[in-house]
């Protein structure tokens, strides 16, 4: 038809395309390879600067350029004067910020920019956070730019109360944003420190950011970054390190030390001391874990003879790093074994989830997710808070309804069922190891509760018997070996497969693993190495299937006077 | 423009409103010859917007109903025994009821001009018409000039205006809208300056409150002064983020002649008050007048709204209910079902479910594109965007030709087809098919035709009319019915940054469907939102009437709504003539954008709508000058799109500015005249 206006066909315009990159190309290999002539004679001229300039502009995330750059920076810096020095970086800057908009996540130009501004003479601080304020305008969770930024309000002192308030535009306009809740979790304690809990807000503040989380959560329950800021914000200081448990045994002549956190000894330091009746006692740390890694229980072989029942009293005290966390223990005369430690039910250890000072802040926060879920039933943050606000309130008196909505967070997300099943077990034993110890007692019973994973080894230094029956364990895991007590061990009708925790208890005499899902004669290795184990119940497991299976294991375990299969 | 036009053209297009320029670019677009034609001196017929002196002349035209031109006989010898010939309108009648209200102080100048004005149409201006008293007769162009109105309590009731003289209704018909009369009147009126001196400085005690006066105090002379600061739209309108004409805006590349600003907020009027609508996810979560729950409830609505048909269990038993029925059923407190129901669906109480549900989608679908709410506005006004079409109409080689008319169209008596059209000159023009706005028909051609009327109420104020930390807010504020039967009032508020109106003013829309006048049908909810203009200081009893917006200036008037008339309606209409009608009294485009789709497609099934026009260095032009004409592209096309790299990180708006080299260069190279569309940018 006439008049119509012509226009390149599709290839065409693909050549004209094709021959203009083909010409870019050259011109970039071109000026490179010029460059690293230069590099190599080491001619630190302007003109190198400007080549290098033009390949960065195209491609920022050439890292040698980048240092080339700089090392002809440092030399002018020999050269030049200071107000020289002055414009070129200022000029940097500029040449910075267009690679930075070429490519906002360069790690290469973020870093320059860093470079620079502590080589500068006078940097402008506040033009540099504008630049922060402008990249995280376009991508609010650029998290270099995060990082620059952190680096710029170190450097030019911004006061945090500023930020406090950024933080607040940036979420005012999207609260999906991690970046700035995280941000404001470590303004927050500058500006408003709590007296007695250091890293935590003064209440008044903790109510506010409280009130703000739950209205994006009310908003869009679905998005996590304002619930997971809940959960910073109910959470509490971690703990310092402490000594949990001191025990020692007469017979066995030796001694443990169980922690709070998992801990290092370097062989041969001061880190753990032991004493004797005040007299320092030279003995060496092990683990259960047996290499040097950190672990919970520390073990020490106490010297041949040393507790003698003629004297009364063996008074041990351990101390660690220099009285960072201190234990006492004494022994008596006619006593066979003595402890000391702390009570679960006193620290309220296991309230370490999410715990503030006054339980009203908690039981509010309660109601209002409550009510939440009763709008969103199928809103899994909401049942998750729910739970943990539970626990942190009350752990035994909420134990049915808790054990109901963690049913409902199995259903509404299924995919994580099997975390839900661990955090299940781990607040059953919890309530266990709590029921146990207001009855004073060294045997525990987890039978019958659904438990998919063991937990809180540590606090399980002193059981003798322990039932852990119709649950849906896969192994007896390794940290078991910290049950150094135990003498029966009940754990029939599980999946077990692997026993490797059976090993090295000194005091395990009998052990029941009826109905399980042991294969292989192999398996029961780790039994070898229990010294008094003589009654072991193996019916109903696929390895007595297997012929000869008596012969085997006689010759495996020839100390078990009592094989069951 | 040319001394005489080319004879031949394949479509003649009269009228240059958003349907009518929407078709021109299209038809252009593929290469057809388009005639472009306006009578009056500027684009968009109904459409426009004007500078405030612009807006008095265009007043003034209505008041004088000139005839459109002068008419010629002799083309009639042109005609041979098979033509037939249509009259077309001489008058253009679709503006009734003008009322113009002044409130502000005239200073003691008279000769107040706009800076830098040119008077917009002088033609008319000296055209003596005699026709017009007796035009006048038959339709009194109901112009009168008012004072403030005695009768309304509101303003009685204040202490500067007791005075039954002063303030008596002044109610003129025919009354010349000379700024000297009306300053006349409206001095009078108005307290003197030295009054309001003298309660400066009984104010002066508190200092902020003086200033604050002193600062608003703004006069007549000063909003003609800076007439060209103002762009007041004849129609109101918004576009839908996600709306059909930000779609063809975008696919024809017609968008890079315009400039957009997000509309700021959606207002709502409940209980007396006026307050801002929460709807996006950003405003619930920082909204302070609402609960927890509520903030769930209507969020938990509102997503389902956003894909309502793949959960049509939840409103299957309403659908034959109403909206509003339904809205009380999903646990919404009454406030946030007003919300729903007035500012986000904006239909009224007796919409059905499925069109209640089907507006709130519409609403959501298009909120979050641009910003957080769905509406752009035009900068320079709604005008912009008939301009923008012509513009690329006159890219591709359309004629444009203003203050020029179509006398009639010549019908060939054997196939009944539309040949030719005589222009006002007399010329003959031959066409293939001539597109026509209704409101240059005959009456002989529409008098089966029904038209329904538009009110609409524009209104110069001092403040916002919910003031917040910022000043420079763009509002829309649905006012539903005060009593039953009364018509639901839409209400645009521009800023200054629109470039809409001058700094420290404010220009606001009301538009509503007639049910009578324009200042019946809205004076109501202006008295409620609005008072006038009091230059002294008010009485501390009166000081929550302080908060409410002064109006400066005001004019009413009714505008025809020529939209949903079947083609059958008009007599005589050849097959290959088509009708485009004027604005409709919705809020978005949707109408003028489907009706010129339409109207394409039934010219030129096999054709493609308004097809992305091509890069400019894609274009092959003539082989000799094609390199040149590449290099000059190239550079230029790599500056722009550097700079709107920058523009769009700086402002993180849309919208690629209106580019005039690129307007300009491509248009020298077509070849083509266009010169009135480079000519229109005249401003700044």
């Amino acid at each position: 038809m006439h008049g119509r206006i012509k226009v390149k066909t599709t290839e065409q315009q693909e050549e004209a395309k094709r021959k203009e990159r083909e010409k870019k190309l050259q011109l970039y290999t071109a000026a490179t390879n010029t460059i690293f002539q230069k590099r190599e004679l080491q001619e630190l001229d302007q003109e190198v600067l400007e080549l290098t300039n033009q390949i960065l502009g195209a491609n920022p995330d050439f890292a040698t350029l980048w240092n080339f750059r700089r090392e002809i920076f440092l030399h002018f810096e020999k050269e030049k004067s200071e107000d020289e020095m002055q414009k070129l970086y200022k000029r940097e800057l500029s040449h910075l910020e267009s690679c930075l908009r070429v490519n906002p996540k360069s790690y290469g130009s973020w870093h320059h920019r860093c470079w620079v501004l502590d080589r500068m003479p006078e940097p402008d601080w506040s033009r540099e956070l504008e630049l922060c304020n402008r990249f995280l305008e376009m991508d609010e969770r650029n998290f270099h730019c995060w990082d620059y930024r952190r680096f710029v309000v170190l450097r030019s002192e911004v006061p945090p109360e500023e930020e406090l308030s950024f933080t607040h535009g940036l979420i005012t306009k999207n609260f999906s944003n991690y970046s700035s809740w995280h941000y404001r979790s470590k303004l927050l304690p500058r500006i408003h420190p709590d007296p007695q809990r250091q890293g935590r807000v003064t209440e008044e503040v903790l109510l506010k950011e409280l009130e703000l989380a739950q209205n994006a959560f009310f908003t869009d329950p679905s998005d996590q970054s304002a619930w997971l800021y809940h959960r910073w914000l109910l959470g509490r200081v971690d703990r310092e390190v402490s000594i949990l448990c001191i025990f020692v045994s007469r017979g066995g002549e030796w001694l443990s030390v169980g922690f709070s956190h998992p801990v290092t000894v370097c062989p041969g330091s001061d880190d753990l001391l032991l004493f004797l009746n005040g007299a320092p006692l030279m003995v060496s740390w092990r683990s259960v874990e047996k290499k040097n890694k950190s672990s919970f229980l520390w073990l020490c072989d106490l010297p041949v003879g040393l507790l003698s029942d003629l004297c009364p009293e063996h008074t041990f005290r351990v101390l660690w790093k220099d009285g960072a966390a201190q234990k006492e223990c004494a022994l008596y005369r006619g006593y066979q074994e003595s402890w000391n430690r702390d009570s679960a039910t006193e620290e309220q250890i296991f309230r370490c989830e999410l715990s503030v000072e006054k339980s009203t802040v908690l039981q509010s926060e309660l109601e209002s997710c409550k009510e939440l879920q009763e709008l969103e039933p199928d809103n899994k943050w909401c049942l998750l808070t729910i739970i943990l606000l539970m626990r942190a309130l009350d752990p035994l008196g909420y134990e049915k309804e808790t054990l109901d909505y963690f049913q409902t967070l199995k259903a509404v997300d299924p995919m994580r069922s099997a975390y839900f099943n661990d955090l299940r077990s781990k607040f059953l034993m919890e309530n266990c190891i709590l029921k146990m110890e207001y009855a004073d007692s060294r045997v525990i019973d987890l039978s019958h509760k659904g438990l998919t994973t063991l937990y809180h080894e540590e606090q399980l230094l002193l059981i003798t018997h322990m039932n852990l029956s119709t649950n849906q364990l896969r192994a007896l895991p390794r940290a078991l070996v910290m049950l150094r007590c135990l003498e029966v061990l009940e754990a029939d009708d599980n999946i077990i497969e692997s026993l490797e925790g059976l090993s090295h208890l000194p005091k395990l005499e009998e052990v029941s693993l009826r109905n399980n899902c042991i294969h292989r004669i192999s398996d029961l290795q780790p039994l070898a190495s229990c010294p008094r184990l003589s009654i072991l119940n193996l019916q109903g497991n696929p390895v007595c299937d297997s012929p000869n299976v008596q012969s085997e294991l006689v010759l495996l375990l020839p100390r078990v006077l009592h094989i069951i299969t | 423009m040319a001394e005489s036009l080319p004879s031949e053209f394949d479509v003649v297009i009269l009228g240059t409103g958003l349907p009518e320029a929407i078709i021109a670019a299209a038809c252009s677009r593929i290469g057809q010859r388009v005639l472009h034609i306006d009578v009056k001196n500027y684009y968009g017929g109904n459409w426009a917007s004007f500078t405030f002196s612009g807006l008095l002349s265009w007043l003034e035209d209505y008041r004088q109903q000139p005839d459109l031109y002068e008419e010629s006989t002799a083309w009639k010898d042109q005609l041979d025994k098979s033509e037939e010939f249509v009259l077309l309108n001489k008058k253009n009648k679709t503006i009734q009821n003008i009322e113009v209200f002044c409130y502000v102080s005239q200073d003691s100048e008279n000769d107040v001009e706009e800076v830098g004005a040119l008077r917009k149409n002088p033609a008319f201006v000296t055209c003596d018409d005699s026709t017009d008293a007796q035009d006048s007769a038959e339709e009194p162009p109901c112009q009168e000039i008012h004072s403030l109105d005695s009768n309304n309590s509101e303003i009685s009731s204040q202490p500067n205006n007791t005075d039954p003289d002063t303030t008596a209704e002044t109610d003129v018909p025919d009354v010349n809208l000379e700024m000297q009369t009306q300053s006349d009147v409206t001095t009078s009126s108005t307290p003197s300056l030295d009054t309001s001196e003298g309660d400066n400085t009984k104010l002066s005690t508190e200092e902020t409150l003086a200033l604050e006066s002193a600062k608003r105090k703004i006069t007549y002379s000063s909003i003609v002064k800076e007439g060209r600061k103002f762009n007041i739209d004849l129609v109101s309108k918004l576009l839908y983020s996600r709306g059909s004409l930000i779609d063809l805006l975008i696919k024809s590349n017609v968008s890079r002649y315009a400039e957009f600003k997000n509309v700021t907020r959606i207002l709502t009027f409940q209980n007396g008050r006026v307050e801002q609508v929460p709807c996006s996810r950003a405003d619930v979560f920082a909204s302070k007048q609402l609960t927890m729950v509520e903030k769930r409830m209507l969020m938990k609505f509102l997503t389902f709204c956003l894909d309502y048909e793949q959960n049509a269990e939840e409103y299957q038993d309403y659908k034959d209910s109403v909206f509003s029925e339904y809205l009380k059923t999903k646990k919404l407190t009454p406030s946030l079902q007003h919300f729903i129901l007035h500012a986000i669906a904006m239909v009224s109480e007796t919409a059905s479910t499925i069109d209640g549900l089907r507006a709130t989608q519409h609403f959501l679908q298009s909120l979050g594109r641009y910003g957080n709410t769905p509406f752009l506005f035009p900068l320079y006004g709604l005008g912009e965007i008939p301009q923008c079409f012509c513009r690329m109409c006159a890219v591709f080689g359309g004629i444009y030709c203003l203050r020029h008319s179509v006398q009639c169209f010549i019908v060939d008596k054997e196939s009944s087809r539309c040949k030719a059209v005589i222009d006002s000159l007399g010329q003959k023009i031959s066409c293939s098919y001539f597109i026509v706005e209704d409101s240059y028909l005959s009456e002989e051609n529409c008098k089966n035709v029904c038209y329904r009327q538009i009110s609409r109420a524009v209104l110069i104020t001092d403040q916002s009319i919910l003031k917040t930390d910022s000043d420079q807010q763009v509002s829309i504020l649905t006012v539903p019915p005060i009593e039953l039967g009364q018509p639901t009032v839409s209400i645009i508020e521009l800023c200054s940054s629109t470039m809409t109106c001058k700094k420290d003013t404010y220009l606001v829309h009301l538009t509503c469907v007639s049910t009578r006048t324009a200042k019946e049908d809205l004076e109501p909810v202006v008295q409620k939102l609005f008072i006038p203009y009091a230059e002294t200081g008010l009485e501390s009893e009166q000081e929550k009437e302080l908060e409410k917006p002064q109006i400066l200036w005001a004019l009413y008037f009714n505008m025809r709504d020529s939209t949903g008339i079947d083609r059958s309606s008009y007599e005589a209409l050849p097959s290959n003539v088509y009708v485009c009608s004027g604005p409709d009294p919705h809020l978005g485009n949707e109408q003028a954008v489907k009706q010129a789709e339409s109207i394409f497609n039934q010219l030129f099934p096999k054709e493609e709508f308004c097809p992305p026009a091509p890069n400019p260095e894609d274009i092959v032009y003539d082989v000799d000058d094609t390199e040149s004409q590449d290099a000059a592209f190239t550079s230029s096309s790599e500056i722009r799109a550097e700079e709107a790299s920058e523009e769009q990180s700086a402002a993180k708006g849309i919208d690629v500015r209106a580019d005039a080299r690129e307007g300009g260069d491509s248009m020298a190279s077509a070849g083509e005249s266009g010169d009135a569309v480079a000519n229109h940018k005249t401003r700044e």
